[in-house]
C-alpha cells in the first residue's frame, strides 16, 4: 500500500464526516447527562427514528423538497417524543438511582425499536440525495461527494450554535446553573422542570438532525441505533461526560481512529475504538476534558 | 422457650429445604410425562441464565460495580469449552474445568484495568469496551473460532445428551447450579462478602477502616467471571451450537435486566429473574414478534412502580404477613 498524500486526505475528509455525525449525537447525550445526571440509552433510538422519518418524508414529498423538508420536520418530530418521553416517564426517575434511570432508557431501546418495526417494517430502506447535493468534488484528483461537505457543514453550524448558546445566552446560563446547582435555581424563581425539558427535547432534536442527515449515506435499518449508541458512549466518555468541548474533542479523534484504522486493519476498525477509548479511561479516569465534579462546559 | 423457637424455626427450615428439593427432582419427571420436552429445555436454560444472573449479582447488586462487560465472561467460557471439544479430543471434565478457568483470567485481565475506575459511567463504558474487544476478537478471527458461523454441533457426551430427552442434563446442570449457588451463598456470607458490602455503601469509608478496596473489589471481579464462566458452559452443553452473538453487548444489557427484574437485593432475586425473563420470552414469542415491546413496557413498570425487583415485592410482602402472624 503506498502511502500516497491524497489516499490519506480521503480517509481524513471521510473521518472528519464520521466524526460530525458522532458529535451531533454525543453533543445531546453529553448535555443531557450534564445537566439531569442521567445516561440516556436510548438516545440512539431517537436517531433511528429520525433516519427513518427522513426516509418516509422523502418518499412523501420527492425530489430536493423533500430532502429539506425532512431535514426540517424529522428532527422536530423527534424532538416532539423527546419531550412526551421527559415528561412521562424521565421526570419521575430524576431523584432515583443510576441505575434505574439506566433501565428505564434501555427499556426504551425495546420499545423504540419494535415501534419502528410495526410502522415501517424490517425491510432495508434507502433515501435518495437530492439533486444539488448529488456531485463530487475534485480536489487533488481525488474526487468527494459533495454530501460530504454538506455534513461537514451542518456539523460545524451546531458546533458553533451550541457554543453560542451555552456560553453567550441567557439560557445557557441558566442551563450551566442548573446542572451545578438544580435547587438553588429553583429558589431563585426559574422552574427547572421545564429547563430539564427543554435540554431532553433540544438533544433528542440533535439526535433526530442526525437520523436525518446520515440517513441518504446508509442503509436504514432496525439495528442502527444500537450500533451507534455505543460509539457515542465512547466519544462522551473519552471527552469527558457533560463536556460539550470534549464531545466535539471524542468526535474527532473517533472519526479519525476509524477512518485510518481501516486502512491499516479493514476487519478490526472498531476494536481500534475500543482499545483507544479503554486507554483513555484507564489513564485519565474522567475523560480528557472532564472533571470529576458534574456539570456542562 | 426461646431455644424452642429456634429449633422450631430450624425444623421449618428444613422442612422447606427438603419440599424444595424433593420438588426439584420430581419437576422434569412432571414436566415430560404431562407437558413436553420443551418445557425440560427452557427448566435447563433457565439454570444456566440463573447461574449467569446470581454471578453477575456479585459484582453489581453485592459490589456496587456497575459492569457492562459480563457478557465477555459467558462468552469465554462457552467458547472454550465448545472449542475444546470440537478441535481437541479432550474429556468434558478437562473442558468443563477448562473453561470457568479461561473465564476468570480474562476477568482478571478486565478487572485489573477496571476496578480503580470510581466514576460509575466509565466503569461501565471501560468494561463494555473489553468486552466488545472480546466480541469482535471472536468475530473476526475466523480461523480459530469460526467467526460469526458459530460453533455447531458440539459434540456432547452421551451421559447428558439431549437428544432423546433433557432429563439427564436437567440433572447434570441442576447439580453444577446448586453447587455454585452454595459457595455463592457461602461466599456472600462470609467476612469477604461483608466487606464487598461496604464497599459497595461506602468506599471511602472503608478505605480509612484499612480495606484496600481495589484488592477486594478484583477478587469479586474475578470470582463473578469464573462463575459467569460455568453458566457459559451450561449454555453451550444445552444449545450444542452458539454464535459470536452470547458476546455481544446486549447479553451484558441482559443479565442486568435478569437482576432488575428479580430483585438485586436478594441473593435469589437475580436467579427469579432469569427464570422471569426466559418463561416471558418463550410465552410471548409464541403470540407475537413483538418481545421487545412487552419487555420494554414490563421494566417501565417495575422501575416506576417496584424498583426492588419482583422479589423484593415478594420479599416485604412476607414480612408483612409474618409481622401480622406474629401480633
Amino acid at each position: 500500500m503506498s502511502l500516497d498524500l491524497s489516499m490519506l486526505l480521503v480517509q481524513f475528509i471521510s473521518g472528519l464526516t464520521t466524526a460530525m455525525v458522532l458529535f451531533l449525537l454525543a453533543s445531546g447525550l453529553t448535555l443531557v447527562f450534564g445537566v439531569m445526571n442521567v445516561i440516556n440509552f436510548a438516545h440512539g433510538a431517537f436517531y433511528m427514528l429520525g433516519a427513518y422519518l427522513a426516509f418516509t418524508i422523502t418518499q412523501m414529498l420527492s425530489g430536493s423538497l423533500g430532502f429539506w423538508a425532512a431535514l426540517v420536520i424529522a428532527p422536530t418530530v423527534v424532538c416532539v417524543v423527546g419531550g412526551i418521553v421527559e415528561v412521562g416517564l424521565l421526570r419521575r426517575i430524576y431523584d432515583k438511582e443510576h441505575l434505574l434511570q439506566i433501565l428505564l432508557t434501555y427499556a426504551l431501546i425495546f420499545i423504540f425499536n419494535d415501534l419502528i418495526k410495526m410502522i415501517w417494517g424490517v425491510n432495508l430502506r434507502m433515501v435518495n440525495l437530492p439533486p444539488s447535493l448529488k456531485g463530487f468534488v475534485t480536489f487533488l484528483g481525488r474526487r468527494f461527494p459533495v454530501y460530504y461537505f454538506f455534513i461537514l457543514g451542518v456539523g460545524t453550524s451546531v458546533a458553533i450554535l451550541l457554543w453560542l448558546l451555552l456560553k453567550k445566552s441567557r439560557f445557557g446560563k441558566l442551563l450551566r446553573a442548573s446542572a451545578e446547582h438544580r435547587d438553588m435555581v429553583g429558589l431563585l424563581g426559574y422552574n427547572v422542570r421545564t429547563v430539564f425539558t427543554l435540554v431532553f427535547m433540544m438533544a433528542t432534536w440533535l439526535g433526530g438532525l442526525a437520523g436525518a442527515v446520515i440517513a441518504p449515506t446508509v442503509r436504514i435499518s432496525m439495528g442502527m441505533g444500537m450500533e451507534i449508541i455505543i460509539e457515542c458512549f465512547i466519544v462522551v466518555i473519552v471527552g469527558g461526560l457533560g463536556n460539550v468541548l470534549g464531545a466535539l474533542l471524542g468526535a474527532l479523534l473517533a472519526g479519525e481512529l476509524y477512518a485510518f484504522g481501516i486502512l491499516l486493519m479493514p476487519n478490526y476498525a472498531m476494536a481500534f475504538l475500543f482499545i483507544f477509548a479503554a486507554v483513555i479511561i484507564i489513564f485519565r479516569p474522567y475523560g480528557l476534558l472532564g472533571k470529576t465534579a458534574q456539570g456542562v462546559s | 422457650m426461646e431455644t424452642r423457637q429456634v429449633a422450631q424455626g430450624k425444623a421449618t427450615k428444613w422442612f422447606w429445604t427438603a419440599v424444595i428439593g424433593l420438588s426439584l427432582i420430581i419437576l422434569p419427571f412432571v414436566l415430560e410425562g404431562e407437558f413436553s420436552q420443551y418445557y425440560l429445555f427452557l427448566v435447563a436454560d433457565i439454570l444456566a441464565w440463573a447461574l449467569f444472573a446470581m454471578s453477575f449479582n456479585l459484582v453489581l447488586g453485592y459490589g456496587g460495580m456497575m459492569s457492562f462487560g459480563h457478557a465477555a465472561f459467558f462468552g469465554v467460557g462457552a467458547y472454550t469449552c465448545a472449542l475444546l471439544l470440537v478441535k481437541t479430543s479432550c474429556p468434558l471434565v478437562l473442558a468443563f474445568l477448562a473453561a470457568p478457568l479461561a473465564a476468570a483470567c480474562v476477568g482478571l485481565v478486565i478487572g485489573y484495568l477496571s476496578v480503580r475506575i470510581k466514576g460509575v459511567f466509565y466503569f461501565a463504558v471501560l468494561t463494555l469496551c473489553f468486552a466488545q474487544l472480546v466480541y469482535i476478537l471472536v468475530y473476526k478471527w475466523r480461523g480459530f473460532t469460526f467467526g460469526d458461523d458459530g460453533i455447531q454441533g458440539i459434540p456432547v457426551p452421551a451421559f447428558i445428551s439431549t437428544d432423546a430427552s433433557y432429563i439427564n442434563y436437567y440433572f447434570f446442570a441442576l447439580i453444577i447450579v446448586l453447587i455454585c449457588t452454595f459457595v455463592l451463598w457461602k461466599i456472600v456470607r462470609s467476612p469477604f462478602g461483608m466487606i464487598l458490602r461496604s464497599l459497595r455503601e461506602n468506599p471511602e469509608r472503608a478505605a480509612f477502616v484499612g480495606i484496600n478496596v481495589e484488592h477486594y473489589r478484583l477478587i469479586a471481579f474475578v470470582i463473578s467471571a469464573f462463575f459467569s464462566g460455568v453458566a457459559g458452559v451450561l449454555y453451550a452443553l444445552l444449545q450444542t451450537s452458539i454464535s459470536p452473538d452470547i458476546l455481544f453487548w446486549a447479553n451484558s444489557g441482559d443479565v442486568i435486566l435478569m437482576g432488575l427484574l428479580g430483585g438485586m437485593t436478594l441473593f435469589l432475586g437475580p436467579a427469579l429473574g432469569a427464570a422471569i425473563m426466559v418463561l416471558l420470552n418463550s410465552f410471548v414469542t409464541s403470540y407475537t414478534e413483538y418481545w421487545g415491546f412487552c419487555l420494554g413496557v414490563i421494566l417501565i413498570l417495575i422501575v416506576l412502580f417496584f424498583p426492588k425487583g419482583v422479589g423484593g415485592v415478594l420479599a416485604e410482602r412476607y414480612q408483612t404477613w409474618k409481622r401480622g402472624k406474629e401480633n
